[in-house]
């Protein structure tokens, strides 16, 4: 049996008096396109945060692929006052890469998302698509093997959304034949549908539903699995 | 003519008496005066450095390092901003004085002596304030830069840099804390004329000895020095908001945003 990316075993995780995780047990895959749903709340985000390591479990085991690079991109990217080409740098720089070599790769990056244009304008006064486009090319300059992504469309135009997910759909693809493992939190059933090989419905920070995505709509079968994560989709919760 | 007219006609007189006085000493520019300003600003820009280096590194490491009595640390800054000048300057002289532990460096009524009582007293400001901007920024978007490898030291910096402009800000409260105090340079300093009298002891003298039109002049001068600084620095900042606000226009008028 090839080593998962993520092992999560009875997981759960506790802020204060609110249990925002409970007994998760989840195994991905390399390669896999994981789309985390569910209404605010559900704990989409907390899970995300916990797989990337920025919160750590109150209970139970996560196991992560130490050898796989990950990157995350999160709903409203944080860009230093500087410009766009600086902020894609920086992160190439924090993980050891020399200055100049980060600034020459991080033009690379940019050049991925088609924002070398704008490399030595102020990265603040990007737009929000053009932010969020910035800040997957400083995930993408990192090489990742695991791309996480939190609602990254959520507060965009719909010509920004297009913009991003098409990215997020070329990315999925991985580079120089190594696949790429993603992850993503989405309230956009389109996207999932488009995006995702496989949907977790999350619900009071339990996995209530784990399906291929073309299970995962298919009505029968998830009314099967949740009859919460059936309303879900028919929007009849949010 | 009443009492209250009386009084508003003398105060009146003073602040004309006054300001006239400070034109006196301002043109032609009398040599004493300029050392005494030279010498305020020089010990005030000294300690202010010194005071907001330290306080600026210690206030963006405490604003995102969490680690247990943080919290005390966090009380004891704030509590120190209102400690008073004159309590700062009895600190500095028991230090420096012959049977302290500092005396061996003979810096006691002397100009590194209010260099440091300066640096002290604006310490906590710098710190407290400076901790507060981090903080805030740290709670909004400190998992990213975590996410993108910053440790807690460099992300202290990389806020603080980022809010250097608000930072100016701070470095402003502090020179204005330094230049403005009276009790600490007095105590340690000794207000020693050609030494070290600066603006804030002179002004304490020249009203102890009643020549008040004097002190007033002492003290418009020494406000339009401190407003002629945070002029520049307004200009400063005004400078970036619209050299950044161009840049905005320019990817609108694109239809970039």
């Amino acid at each position: 049996m090839k080593s998962a990316i993520f092992q999560l075993d009875g997981l759960g995780v506790r802020f204060g008096p609110v249990q925002a995780l409970r007994a998760v047990t989840l195994r991905i895959e390399p390669g896999e396109s994981v789309a985390l749903v569910g209404a605010n709340g559900s704990g989409k985000s907390t899970l995300l945060r916990v797989l990337h390591g920025l919160i750590r479990p109150t209970s139970g085991q996560l196991r992560a692929d130490s050898a796989a690079r990950q990157a995350m991109l999160f709903q409203r990217p944080f860009m230093l006052r500087s410009s766009a080409l600086n902020n894609v740098a920086l992160g190439l720089w924090l993980r050891g890469t020399p200055w100049r070599a980060a600034r020459a790769l991080a033009l690379q990056a940019l050049q991925r998302v088609e924002l070398q244009e704008q490399a030595f304008r102020p990265a603040r006064t990007l737009s929000g698509g053009q932010q969020q486009r910035l800040a997957l090319a400083r995930a993408w300059a990192l090489a990742p093997d695991v791309l996480l992504l939190d609602e990254p469309t959520a507060s965009l135009d719909p010509h920004a959304k297009r913009e991003v997910e098409q990215l997020m759909a070329e990315f999925s693809h991985g580079r120089a034949g190594q696949p790429l493992t993603m992850v993503f939190a989405s309230h956009n059933l389109g996207q999932v549908k488009r995006l995702a090989t496989r949907v977790v419905y999350l619900e009071h920070g339990r996995v209530l539903a784990d399906l291929p995505v073309a299970q995962f709509f298919d009505a029968e079968g998830l009314k099967a699995a949740s009859i919460e994560a059936d309303l879900f989709v028919k929007g009849e919760l949010v | 003519m009443s009492n209250g007219d009386s009084y508003d006609t003398r105060f009146m007189s003073t602040i004309t008496e006054s300001a006239a006085s400070a034109l006196q000493l301002l043109i032609p520019p009398d040599p004493v005066l300029l050392s005494i300003v030279a010498r305020s600003l020089g010990v005030s820009a000294t300690a202010c450095a010194i005071g907001c280096a330290l306080g600026l590194l210690f206030g963006a490491w405490l604003g995102v390092a969490r680690f247990a009595g943080r919290e005390a640390i966090n009380t004891l800054t704030n509590t120190l901003l209102a400690i008073p000048a004159v309590v700062v300057g009895l600190l500095v002289y028991l230090l420096l004085s012959r049977s302290g532990p500092l005396g061996y460096l003979g810096w006691l009524f002397s100009v590194e002596a209010m260099v440091l009582a300066q640096a002290l007293l604006v310490l906590p400001i710098a710190t407290a304030l400076t901790r507060q901007i981090v903080e805030d920024r740290e709670n909004w978007h400190g998992q990213q830069l975590r996410s993108l490898g910053a440790g807690t030291g460099l992300r202290g910096l990389l806020l603080a840099w980022d809010e250097r402009y608000a930072l100016l800000t701070v470095i402003m409260a502090c020179f204005g804390r330094a230049i403005a105090e009276v009790g600490a340079v007095m105590i340690v300093g000794g207000n020693i004329e050609g030494f070290t009298r600066v603006m804030t002891t002179a002004i304490a003298l020249e009203t102890s000895k009643g020549d008040l039109p004097l002190a007033l002049a002492l003290g418009l001068i020494l406000l339009t020095v401190v407003l002629l600084l945070n002029a520049a620095i307004a200009v400063l900042r005004r400078w970036r908001e619209q050299s950044e606000g161009q840049s905005r226009q320019l990817a609108t008028s694109q239809g970039l945003t």
